[in-house]
């Protein structure tokens, strides 16, 4: 087994750095229709959400609601990035209340 | 803004990220060594991948002797993403040098690119807060994997320090956040998202953020006086890629 290790963790740092090169390298060889652009422009919006939602909504996995803790400190952390857009103050409503609920509650 | 002080407040960004990334980098290390891994292969993941998810990935299909293209398959299947990563930030990029962009690739990931992107587009881009992000992070998450490599992972479950993430992330997505379009690109991505929370290999993060922009542009293209319509059910464009 250890002797294709070092082959494939080479193989995939290599084309793991090709995929974060790409459009490093591309974007001023090609000319992007202003469809292209706006698409770029969401691309935060989209990814920030599809990275977040899954970790308050779905924790372990399947979807949870009820008694789903992070559910209900992101809930309060979104009201106060949302408010502050600071990311400190983002980061200790969300531990507050996380930590509230787990040991308090 | 001088390159030092960009730095400094790019380190400062990423110091409640470090929180998360610390016990992802011991769990990194730990695992690879379980799985009969040499310490020094565990550090070579961490260095030249310099990618968790797919390390993790990668780790538990060496430890059951899968085939080597399915190991190296898999792995770069999960950092698809960051093909997104790279052309979202490439427009903020482009008078840089070509040893320069070879280190914000190297350095590119979920974390650094989430920050960096706010920023470059609330006070123009500086390489430098790039760099004063991903850095650090590069430094903990390499020295965490090496800790766990050598001591295993043992950490107190109780203390969910890995929930610092995605806090920070909400905190950078609510600025991204402007507009109709924008808007219905963060409801849709993450409800995609999290209906593919159980697929393999990222797909639901992945699907999620091409789906997300493919409803933004409909939004778009529907024009204004759609305003507010809420989420739309499209979700074909999550399979184009």
């Amino acid at each position: 087994m250890t002797g294709v290790a070092w082959p494939a963790i080479v193989a995939i740092g290599v084309g793991t750095l090709l995929l974060r090169a790409s459009f490093l390298y591309l974007y001023e060889r090609i000319d992007l229709p202003p469809r292209g652009e706006r698409a770029l422009e969401l691309v935060p919006a989209a990814v920030l959400s599809a990275l977040v939602a899954p970790s308050l909504l779905a924790p372990e996995g399947a979807v949870t609601v009820v008694g789903n803790d992070r559910l209900v400190a992101g809930v309060a952390a979104l009201v106060v990035a949302w408010t502050t857009e600071n990311i400190f103050a983002t980061l200790a409503v969300g531990f507050v209340v996380l930590l509230g609920l787990q040991y308090l509650v | 803004m001088s390159g030092r002080d960009s730095f400094l407040a790019g380190a400062r960004a990423i110091a409640p990220v470090l929180l998360g990334a610390a016990p992802f980098g011991l769990v990194a290390g730990a695992a690879a060594v379980e799985a009969e891994l040499t310490v020094v292969q565990a550090l070579g993941l961490s260095t030249v991948v310099f990618a968790g998810a797919s390390q993790l990935a990668a780790i538990d299909l060496l430890g059951r002797d899968a085939p080597f293209a399915v190991v190296v398959g898999t792995a770069l299947v999960i950092n698809a993403r960051l093909v997104m990563y790279s052309a979202s930030i490439a427009p903020y990029l482009g008078r840089l040098s070509r040893a320069r962009k070879a280190l914000v690739a190297y350095l590119l990931t979920d974390q650094a690119y989430a920050l960096s992107v706010t920023r470059f587009r609330r006070e123009g881009a500086s390489v430098w807060y790039y760099f004063g992000a991903a850095v650090p992070l590069w430094v903990v998450f390499v020295a965490a994997t090496a800790v766990g490599a050598v001591g295993g992972a043992q950490l107190p479950p109780s203390l969910p320090l890995g929930f610092a993430v995605p806090l920070v992330f909400l905190a950078v997505l609510t600025p991204a956040v402007t507009d109709n379009a924008s808007v219905t690109a963060a409801v849709v991505g993450g409800g995609v998202a999290v209906a593919g929370a159980t697929l393999p290999l990222n797909l639901g993060l992945l699907g999620g953020a091409l789906a997300g922009v493919a409803a933004g542009l409909l939004v778009d293209e529907a024009g204004d006086d759609s305003g507010g319509s809420g989420k739309p059910g499209d979700r074909d464009g999550g399979e184009t890629a």
